[in-house]
């Protein structure tokens, strides 16, 4: 249900940046808008992993900017394992 | 009533013996739960576990080899479901010491492991479980040989000083998360490891040593305790000496 993945995602995000819902946009950048740092983007990446029962590749991580690529990534592996 | 969020838990790798002993009965007088970990010596730690209740406090033992990574994975897990980690004391460590003509790969891999790589190991998973309480103290006990060489101690004295480069580069890193990471290097203090010195031997060392004598291992346990206590909480990435002044 990506409906139901990008609240979960945001839930995640607001909760460990310390942000307001309404920042967490998918067109937002963890770095540039939420003021993430490389130690932030580890520990979201981790939580997701957890969170939607995934394993997710570093290379993968890496290429993860904004919401919206954590919220696709999420999307398409869940879609594929089903 | 304790439960698994305010339960604070000190693990020492290492803890059945010498300095790792002294530390786990000091960080029991400090409120911690202390998880002594040991590899081959149960009775030891069991020991250690039964002087810190006697004392007051909380422990218990725990085995798993810190040369082996998924040893350390499955036991930092375990650990996650008892309590908070809040201090991890990297103090497991082997000595084989030989001049370097006559030490062989396989030694010096074996001290390599133990020594500085279980470390390496350890403060990872523990950087995972310290991340989410924004809290934590991570303490290497290095070596004075690992700041000045040792004839005789090279793999040993390369894996100390190993210790060192780790300290301040995971300082750094996880500062930001109020996880502060310090090391301290011992001088020649009395335990198994230096009571295999000769009196010959030891007599050459305590002439080096300014104050004239060898350390005591609960020197280096109020060092550690100090460390991994919140009134050192503005101290990270140092390393910080106890040696008598024999290296200064």
């Amino acid at each position: 249900m990506s409906a139901n993945t990008e609240e979960r995602v945001r839930t995640i995000i607001c909760d460990q940046l310390a942000v307001e819902p309404e920042k967490v946009k998918p067109a937002s950048s963890f770095i540039e808008d939420l003021g993430a740092d490389s130690l932030d983007i580890v520990e979201l990446v981790m939580t997701m992993e957890e969170e939607f029962d995934m394993d997710i590749p570093d290379e993968e991580a890496e290429k993860m900017k904004t919401v919206g690529d954590v919220i696709s990534y999420i999307n398409a592996k869940s879609s594929a394992n089903h | 009533m304790i439960t698994v969020q305010n339960r604070m838990i000190a693990l020492v790798t290492g803890g059945s013996r010498g300095i790792g002993a002294a530390i786990s009965k000091k960080l029991g007088t400090q409120g911690f739960h202390v998880i002594v970990n040991y590899v081959s010596n149960e009775a030891k730690a069991n020991e250690v576990v039964h002087q810190i209740k006697e004392a007051g406090g909380s422990a218990e033992a725990m085995k798993f080899d810190v040369s082996h990574e998924d040893e350390i994975v499955q036991a930092m897990e375990e650990i996650a479901k008892v309590g908070t980690l809040a201090v991890l004391v990297n103090n497991a460590g082997i000595s084989e010491d030989s001049l370097i003509l006559r030490l062989k790969k396989e030694s010096i891999d074996r001290t390599l492991q133990t020594n500085l790589v279980s470390a390496i190991l350890l403060s990872r998973e523990a950087v995972k479980l310290m991340m989410k309480h924004r809290s934590g103290s991570i303490i290497q006990i290095s070596s004075v040989v690992g700041e000045m060489g040792n004839a005789g101690q090279v793999a040993y004295s390369a894996a100390k000083a190993g210790m060192i480069g780790l300290t301040k580069s995971l300082a750094k890193e996880v500062a930001s998360r109020k996880i502060r990471v310090n090391a301290v290097t011992p001088g020649y203090i009395e335990t198994d490891m230096t009571h295999e010195l000769n009196e010959t031997q030891k007599a050459a060392i305590t002439q080096n040593i300014p104050m004239g004598c060898l350390g005591a291992a609960s020197d280096v346990a109020d060092l550690v305790g100090f460390l991994a206590g919140p009134q050192s909480h503005y101290i990270t990435g140092q390393v910080i000496g106890i040696n008598g002044g024999l290296y200064i």
